[in-house]
C-alpha cells in the first residue's frame, strides 16, 4: 500500500516539476495553476504514504535511507506549502519542486524494505529527535533555494546583463526576507534537534555523552555555521550576497551531515 | 447631402517644444475654451484635451480651412503668434484623424509608450465635452470607440509591461532591487529635467520622500516643493545618503560628486540596507567603482540605455501588435463613417418609394370598394413592390466591392432617382 502511494506521489512531483518548468519558461498563468494543483496532490498523497508507512511499521518512518530522504522532500513540499499561504515570491515554487523531485528521486532508488529498530532508536526522543532534525533541514534547504535564487538575480543585477533571470525571479528584497524567513525557523528547530539529540545520547550512552562521530561533528559544524550566520545577520547588518553565499556553505554542511548519517545506517542494517 | 468633416488639430511633446507647448497649454480648465468653441458657427462637433504633453481639438466641420483658422485663432490667439503656431501644429482629418485620436488613446504616441495616464486624462476631457453637449453623433461613437481601442491594446498586447523608457527602467531596476518601492526614499542630486522626469516615475510608485540636493538651493527648494520634499546642500549628501534608498543624479559637474570611499562607510551604518544609484549626468557624477560594493548597484545612462535596448525587441513586437489593432479599429471605424455617408440617401430612397407607393395606393383606393381585408392585402402588395424594387439599388450603395467609389456610387443612385431635385416634378408627377 504505502509503496503504491509512494509511486503515486513520485510521479505527482515530477509531474509538477514538469509543468512548473514549463511555467518557468512560458510564464503562463494557467500553466501555473495547473503546476500548484499538482504539487498539492502529489503533497496530500506522499502525506497519507508516510501514513501509511507508519502504521504498517508500526514506528515513526524514519529509520531507513529511504524513509529519511522520503521524509525529508515531505517535509520541503509542505514547509514550501505552509508559507506560500502568507507571502508569494514569484517562481519559488520550480526551484522548490525541483528539489522535491530530485530527493524522491534518490528516496526512490534507495532500498524500501522496512528496517526493524535497534536497540537504541526504541527511545521515544528518537523520532522526536529525528523529525524535528529533518523539519529543520527543510527549512535550511528552502533557504538554500532562496540564497541561489539570490545569487541568480543579483548577479544579472550588478553586472546590468538583464537576461533570462531579471524577468523571471522575484526582487532581491523579497528573496532577502525569504532566506531570513527560512534562517529563523530552520534554526531555531535545529537547535531544538541538536538539545533532543543530546539528551537522547544521554540516555542511550549514559555517562559518556561525547562520541567522535563524524555525523556528530558535522552536526554541530552545521549549527556553529549557522549560528554565526544568524548573528552576523542580526547584529551586524549581514544579508544580500555575503548572507546568501554563507546560507548555501552552511547548506553543504547539513547534506554531509546526512551522508555521514546514511553510513551510520547502512552500518546498523548490516 | 455631404457628411462632414472630422478634423483634428494637435500640438505634442514630438513637434513643439516645451517652451512653446507651456504657451499652448489650457491652464484654466476645459470649461472657458470649450465655450469659446461652442460660439464658433463653422464647427458642429467639438472636443478638446489638454495634457502637460499635449493639446489636441477635434471637431467636424464642413469647410475645412476656414474652421481651422477660426479653431486655432479662438484658441491660441494672444499667447502665440500664428506663425509659431502654424509651425509646429499638426492636422489630421477623416481616417488619419480617427487613426490619430486612437494611437494617442492606446498610449501609442505618448512620451512613456505604454504609460496608462493618458488614458485617465482623455476620458475627463471627453466627460467635459460631452456634458456641454459639445459631441455629437460622431464624436461620441469615436470617442467610446477610443477607450474600448485603449483597452483592447492594453490586454491584448503587454506594451504597457516593459521598460520603456530611461526612467521607467530605472523604477524597475528599483522594483526588482527593492520588491516594492513604498515606503523608500529618493534623493535627486541636481535638479535637471531628467532628475525631475525620473523623480515623478517614482513618486508614481508610491516613494515615500524625495529630497532634492542641488548647487544653488533656490532651485532645490522649488523642485522639493513639486514632489512636497525638503531640499538639501551638496554638502550634506554623505550624511543624506543613510536614510535614503535611491539616488538620481544628474548635475552638470564636470567631477566626480561622490566616490566609492564616500559610500563605502556609510553602509556600515545603513547595516548594509541596499543602495540604488542612478548616474544619469554626463560626465558622469558617480564613481564607477561604487557598483563594487556590496548591496549596492550602480547603473549610468549606458546601462540604462542597455536595460531599454534589452527590452526593444519585446517592446516592438508589442507594438507592431498594437498598432495591428489601432490600424483595424480604425478601418472599422473608417467604414461605420462611409456608412454614415451613405445612410442619408438611403433614408431619402426609401422615403421616396413610399411616397410614391402610399400615393399611388390612395388613389387606386379612393376609386374602389373594397373589404378590409382585400385592403390589406393590397397595401401589403405595395410594400413588397417597393422593397423588391429598392433591394437591388440598396446594396449597391451599401457593399463596397463594385468597383466603383463609394462618392460616385451615392452619386449614380441620386442622379437614377432624381433625389437631388427634391419636391419638384420627378417626385409629383
Amino acid at each position: 500500500m504505502s509503496t503504491l502511494l509512494f509511486s503515486v506521489s513520485l510521479t505527482g512531483y515530477l509531474l509538477a516539476m514538469t509543468v512548473y518548468l514549463v511555467f518557468f519558461f512560458s510564464q503562463n498563468d494557467r500553466v501555473r495553476s495547473a503546476a500548484r494543483g499538482l504539487f498539492f496532490a502529489a503533497a496530500i498523497v506522499h502525506t497519507c504514504n508516510i501514513i501509511a508507512r507508519l502504521v504498517e511499521a508500526g514506528h515513526t518512518p524514519i529509520t531507513s535511507v529511504h524513509e529519511t530522504i522520503s521524509f525529508f522532500a515531505w517535509s520541503v513540499a509542505w514547509c514550501y506549502l505552509s508559507f506560500r499561504w502568507r507571502t508569494t515570491v514569484r517562481n519559488f515554487g520550480t526551484f522548490a519542486s525541483i528539489m522535491v523531485a530530485v530527493l524522491m528521486i534518490i528516496s526512490a532508488v534507495a532500498p524500501a524494505e522496512i528496517l526493524p529498530l535497534t536497540q537504541n532508536q526504541r527511545s521515544w526522543l528518537f523520532p522526536v529527535h529525528a523529525s524535528l532534525a529533518i523539519i529543520a533541514d527543510a527549512f535550511l534547504a528552502l533557504a538554500f533555494i532562496g540564497a541561489l535564487m539570490y545569487l541568480l538575480q543579483e548577479r544579472e543585477l550588478k553586472n546590468k546583463r538583464l537576461g533570462f533571470f531579471f524577468s523571471r525571479l522575484p526582487s532581491l528584497e523579497s528573496l532577502d526576507k525569504l532566506n531570513q524567513h527560512c534562517l529563523s525557523i530552520g534554526f531555531i528547530l535545529m537547535t531544538l534537534g541538536m538539545f533532543t539529540g543530546y539528551v537522547w545520547a544521554r540516555q542511550i550512552w549514559g555517562g559518556r555523552n561525547w562520541h567522535w562521530d563524524p555525523k556528530i561533528v558535522w552536526a554541530m559544524i552545521t549549527w556553529f555555521l549557522y549560528a554565526g550566520l544568524m548573528h552576523q545577520r542580526f547584529t551586524m547588518g549581514w544579508r544580500g550576497r555575503r548572507s546568501a553565499l554563507v546560507t548555501m556553505l552552511a547548506f553543504c554542511a547539513v547534506v554531509l551531515t546526512l551522508i555521514f548519517l546514511f553510513k551510520g545506517i547502512h552500518h546498523h542494517g548490516a | 447631402m455631404e457628411r462632414e468633416t472630422i478634423v483634428l488639430l494637435g500640438v505634442n511633446h514630438k513637434t513643439t517644444p516645451l517652451a512653446i507647448r507651456e504657451k499652448l497649454a489650457l491652464s484654466g480648465g476645459y470649461e472657458e475654451p470649450l465655450a469659446a468653441l461652442g460660439r464658433l458657427a463653422s464647427i458642429s462637433e467639438y472636443y478638446l484635451l489638454s495634457t502637460c504633453n499635449r493639446v489636441e481639438v477635434l471637431f467636424t466641420c464642413r469647410e475645412v480651412e476656414r474652421a481651422r483658422r477660426e479653431v486655432l485663432d479662438m484658441l491660441f490667439a494672444g499667447s502665440v503668434s500664428r506663425e509659431e503656431v502654424a509651425g509646429c501644429i499638426y492636422q489630421y482629418e477623416d481616417r488619419d484623424a480617427v487613426h490619430h485620436l486612437f494611437t494617442v488613446a492606446a498610449s501609442l504616441d505618448s512620451m512613456i509608450v505604454g504609460e496608462a495616464q493618458i488614458l485617465g486624462q482623455l476620458k475627463e476631457a471627453y466627460r467635459f465635452a460631452a456634458e456641454r453637449k459639445a459631441s455629437g453623433l460622431i464624436l461620441n461613437k469615436l470617442l467610446h470607440k477610443a477607450f474600448s481601442v485603449a483597452k483592447r491594446v492594453r490586454t491584448e498586447t503587454r506594451i504597457g509591461a516593459s521598460a520603456v523608457s530611461i526612467s521607467y527602467a530605472a523604477v524597475e531596476l528599483g522594483r526588482k532591487i527593492f520588491g516594492d518601492l513604498r515606503g523608500k526614499r529618493v534623493m535627486l542630486i541636481g535638479a535637471g529635467e531628467m532628475a525631475e522626469l525620473a523623480a515623478e516615475h517614482l513618486v508614481g510608485q508610491g516613494v515615500e520622500e524625495v529630497v532634492v540636493a542641488n548647487r544653488t538651493l533656490e532651485r532645490a527648494v522649488n523642485l522639493a516643493r513639486c514632489f512636497k520634499g525638503r531640499a538639501v546642500g551638496l554638502n550634506e549628501l554623505v550624511q543624506v545618503l543613510e536614510e535614503v534608498d535611491i539616488i538620481v543624479s544628474s548635475t552638470g559637474a564636470s567631477g566626480l560628486i561622490l566616490t566609492r570611499e564616500d559610500v563605502q562607510p556609510v553602509m556600515r551604518r545603513r547595516k548594509n540596507r541596499p543602495l540604488f544609484f542612478i548616474d544619469i549626468a554626463v560626465p558622469r557624477d558617480l564613481d564607477p567603482a561604487i557598483n563594487e560594493l556590496d548591496n549596492v548597484y550602480l547603473y549610468d545612462i549606458d546601462d540604462l540605455k542597455n536595460v531599454v535596448e534589452m527590452n526593444r525587441s519585446e517592446r516592438e513586437k508589442e507594438a507592431v501588435k498594437a498598432a495591428r489593432i489601432v490600424e483595424e479599429e480604425s478601418l472599422k471605424f473608417t467604414a461605420w463613417l462611409e456608412g454614415m455617408a451613405v445612410t442619408p440617401t438611403i433614408i431619402e430612397l426609401r422615403r421616396m418609394a413610399e411616397e410614391i407607393g402610399r400615393g399611388e395606393l390612395e388613389r387606386t383606393l379612393s376609386r374602389l370598394e373594397l373589404s378590409k381585408r382585400e385592403r390589406r392585402s393590397l397595401e401589403k402588395m405595395v410594400g413588397a413592390i417597393t422593397a423588391k424594387m429598392l433591394h437591388h439599388p440598396l446594396q449597391y450603395l451599401k457593399s463596397a466591392h463594385q468597383g466603383v467609389e463609394q462618392r460616385q456610387r451615392i452619386e449614380n443612385v441620386r442622379a437614377l432617382f432624381c433625389l437631388d431635385q427634391e419636391n419638384s416634378e420627378g417626385r409629383e408627377r
